[in-house]
């Protein structure tokens, strides 16, 4: 702490030595499991993004919902569409304060590509209980390749913190 | 009263003068006294009112309590980020550089007209920044302010002050170290702990500069001058300020673990090269950690992320794993030095476990590494961080690096700050000798209480988890440890607050006698009591102890990240 060794550049000795490979080691392990998972795993962080506005976005999801809708349903006693695209389309989701629009149906075992968008501030899609968690962004069209491998109701909670009402803003996804 | 020693004119007839300290040896500018004084007590003013919120969010969080309605509680969340993670560290850190960069050196401060000017810039700001969270309702957005959410234009401001004087403190750290080496104030290299400060003060200088490409056009835009500012892209910048900012902490903090096992067990580190070359390592590495917080944005490509968050090769990692191993190895070679040489732990059976220094030392490795490091590089690991980004795993995560490492090695320092620079009689010592253990107790089931609520998916910044309806009846158990660990960490906050104003304002005013607060009176750090080549070599003293825990380490480490790539294959499948 106080006066330093005058020579300290010493060899490392044996102990320290041991330590430094085996971390390093351990390291290089850390780093080699990402490019490996990305070729080998199924869960991968989605990269396809489209830049968007609020308009045109907004365009196209009341078209997908004028197309697949199949029926309705209440969250925060709020009415919403429910749809259902067929398996391997374009689904379209969006966020804004305090709502996930509209309430999507997916097959088990089918391939969607889900885009999720914001129109106003960050928002986070937390689906549960699966634990999935993607950053949403105004102007930027997010598109996650998904396929549903449970059954049952999966609830959207918004985990970026989007003002007051940020607790509120609840979502579902239904899986067949 | 007692007589203070005697102050010395640094040059013959001029105004600034210095005192040589009884118990180390030191000059201690006078300028530096005062300045450290002045930091550590807006440090401390800091700490109270995050705590304050710590305990109010807490309890709100703890769903069984949920005391506040949703106004307050995203209210003082806000508060709460920006008291602690900025206010209180960073103040704090400023004193150190200032104690590093002259006390330890034996050298004059240079620039004290600068470094005061940096306090009462850093001081405006963070003071602001409390009264707008407060007043105005529309600044209610986390510490992060992510745009587009629109803060008032002070909250902005009130960042860049800050910011600025913290530049500017950080300059006066570089003009000392300066004029030391140039005045010939000590000799050969500097001292390791001024060189793990000097590291930090590195890394803050950049740190501080990309803060400001964050924070400026966000004031603008906040004005009106601005139309636009992309959200991508401000969360790149502000996290190209956040995250360099926690490795200015951990900087310091590893400085600050081995000054006090130095006055503690007296060690001589291992290799000052082997250490110097970890501290070198986070200079370099450490940078690219802004993608942490990027890792499931869009508009980012997966080499970008990968190569980003594992800082190049998790070299910045490396790093830290060659301090976990340097310094408990030099407290070992101490402890076995005089004599504890039992076994594979009787060194640390014996060691000093009533002086607050050593404890606080032990405790805050303990949670910085096992379970800070070993959760954040897991949930830094790009595919891994879908399952955690914005759950409580992410505040877990950090209340184990930056509360139970950062805050608690910090409060076990002060102890003796008190003493050596405040010059004040140490009050309550036998609440000093508790202190880090009901704190560390605390924080660490704080932060496990987090964790295992986020593994369920609760998600972090949420007033009022119920709405979402799908969470599991655990939840309910994590939670309370979470509210439990909370109540205790606050009783050990407020042991601290006690202690230090207890001292401060009825301690008389008097020299320190000795280094030590309890443990005994002998001072290791003179020279009489210097650890000799041959006792840092024999073989009887070797860490055999320390390299048996490191590797225990490794196969916690190991577990846990494993653990978690198991969890992510049983998701839905996603590209
Ligand atoms: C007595 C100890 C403490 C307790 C009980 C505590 C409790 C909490 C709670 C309940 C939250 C909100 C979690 C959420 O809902 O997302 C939080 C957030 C946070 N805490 Fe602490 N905390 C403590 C000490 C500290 C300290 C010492 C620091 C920094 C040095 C700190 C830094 C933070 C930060 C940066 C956040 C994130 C704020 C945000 O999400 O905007 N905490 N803490
Ligand atoms: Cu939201
Ligand atoms: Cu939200």
């Amino acid at each position: 702490m106080l006066a330093p060794e005058k020579i300290w550049w010493k060899p490392l000795g044996r102990i320290e030595k041991t330590w430094l490979t085996v971390a390093l080691v351990w390291c290089v392990f850390l780093t080699l499991m990402m490019p490996l998972w990305y070729f080998m795993g199924k869960q991968n962080v989605p990269a396809e993004t489209y830049r968007t506005t609020p308009t045109q976005y907004n365009e196209k999801i009341n078209a997908f919902v004028e197309q697949y809708k199949i029926g309705e349903d209440t969250i925060n006693g709020i009415t919403l569409p429910v749809v259902e695209a067929p398996a391997g389309s374009d689904v379209y989701l969006r966020a804004s304060t305090w709502q996930w629009y509209p309430i999507l149906q997916f097959q088990k075992g089918e391939t969607y590509r889900l885009h999720i968008s914001s129109m106003d501030l960050q928002h986070g899609f937390s689906l549960q209980p699966v634990n999935i968690n993607l950053q949403v962004l105004p102007g930027y069209d997010y598109v996650a390749t998904i396929v549903p491998t449970t059954t049952g109701e999966f609830t959207i909670v918004c985990n970026e913190f989007c003002s007051l009402g940020h607790h509120t803003m609840i979502g579902k996804i239904i899986v067949k | 009263m007692a007589t203070l020693a005697p102050t010395t004119q640094w040059v013959k007839g001029a105004k600034d003068d210095y005192r040589v300290c009884g118990v180390t040896t030191l000059k201690v500018d006078m300028h530096t006294e005062r300045l450290i004084i002045a930091n550590a007590v807006m440090a401390v003013v800091c700490l109270v009112l995050g705590g304050i919120a710590a305990l109010l969010i807490a309890l709100t969080r703890w769903q069984a309590v949920h005391l506040l309605d949703a106004t307050w509680f995203y209210r003082l969340l806000t508060l709460h980020g920006v008291d602690m993670l900025v206010a209180w560290i960073v103040f704090f850190e400023m004193a150190g550089l200032h104690f590093g960069s002259t006390a330890l050196l034996n050298a004059r401060h240079a620039a004290p007209k600068l470094a005061w000017i940096g306090f009462i810039m850093m001081t405006v700001g963070g003071l602001m920044a409390n009264a707008v969270i407060l007043f105005d309702p529309k600044s209610t957005v986390a510490f992060t302010a992510y745009v587009p959410l629109k803060a008032h234009p002070l909250f902005y401001l009130s960042y860049i002050l800050f910011a600025v004087g913290a530049l500017i403190t950080v300059i006066t750290f570089f003009i000392n170290l300066v004029v030391a080496k140039r005045e010939k104030r000590f000799e050969g290299s500097m001292p390791l702990a001024v060189f793990g400060l000097m590291t930090a003060a590195i890394l803050a200088t950049y740190t501080l500069l990309e803060g400001a490409t964050a924070i400026v056009p966000a004031f603008l835009w906040s004005l009106d001058i601005l139309p636009n500012y992309d959200p991508g892209i401000y969360r790149n910048f502000f996290w190209g300020f956040g995250h360099p900012a926690q490795q200015v902490n951990l900087a310091a903090m590893v400085s600050i673990w081995y000054m006090l096992a130095q006055m503690t067990v007296g060690i001589r580190p291992v290799n000052e090269k082997f250490s110097r070359l970890a501290f070198i390592l986070y200079l370099f590495f450490i940078n690219l950690g802004s993608a942490h917080h990027l890792l499931v944005d869009p508009g980012l490509t997966f080499a970008w992320k990968a190569v980003n968050t594992s800082y190049a090769m998790y070299l910045a990692v490396l790093g830290s794993m060659m301090h976990a191993f340097s310094i408990p190895a030099a407290m070992e070679i101490a402890l076995r030095a005089k004599g504890y040489n039992k076994g594979l732990f009787g060194w640390l059976r014996n060691g000093p476990w009533n002086e607050p220094g050593f404890s606080a030392l032990v405790m805050s490795m303990i949670l910085f590494g096992w379970i800070g490091g070993v959760t954040g590089v897991t949930i830094g690991t790009e595919q891994i961080n879908m399952l955690v980004h914005n759950t409580l795993r992410l505040p877990g995560h950090f209340h184990a690096t930056v509360v139970g490492g950062t805050t608690l090695a910090f409060m076990g320092f002060t102890y003796y700050v008190i003493p050596l620079i405040f010059r004040k009689e140490l009050k309550l010592k036998k609440w000093a000798v508790w202190q880090p253990y009901v704190y560390g107790v605390g924080s660490a089931l704080v932060s496990l209480g987090m964790i295992t609520s986020g593994l369920q998916g609760v998600s972090r910044r949420n007033w009022d988890i119920t709405f979402a309806g799908v969470v599991p009846g655990t939840v309910d158990l994590t939670l309370a440890i979470f509210g439990i660990g909370a109540l205790i960490a606050v009783t050990g906050g407020i042991m601290y607050v006690t202690i230090v104003l207890v001292s401060i304002l009825t301690g008389e005013r008097k020299e320190a006698s000795g280094l030590l607060l309890v443990s005994g009176t002998n001072n290791p750090l003179l020279d009489s009591t210097k650890l000799t080549d041959e006792q840092m070599e024999s073989k009887q003293n070797q860490p055999k102890g320390t390299l048996v825990m490191v590797f225990a380490f490794l196969v916690w480490f190991a577990v846990y990240y494993l653990s978690n790539w198991w969890l992510l294959g049983r998701t839905w499948f996603i590209r």
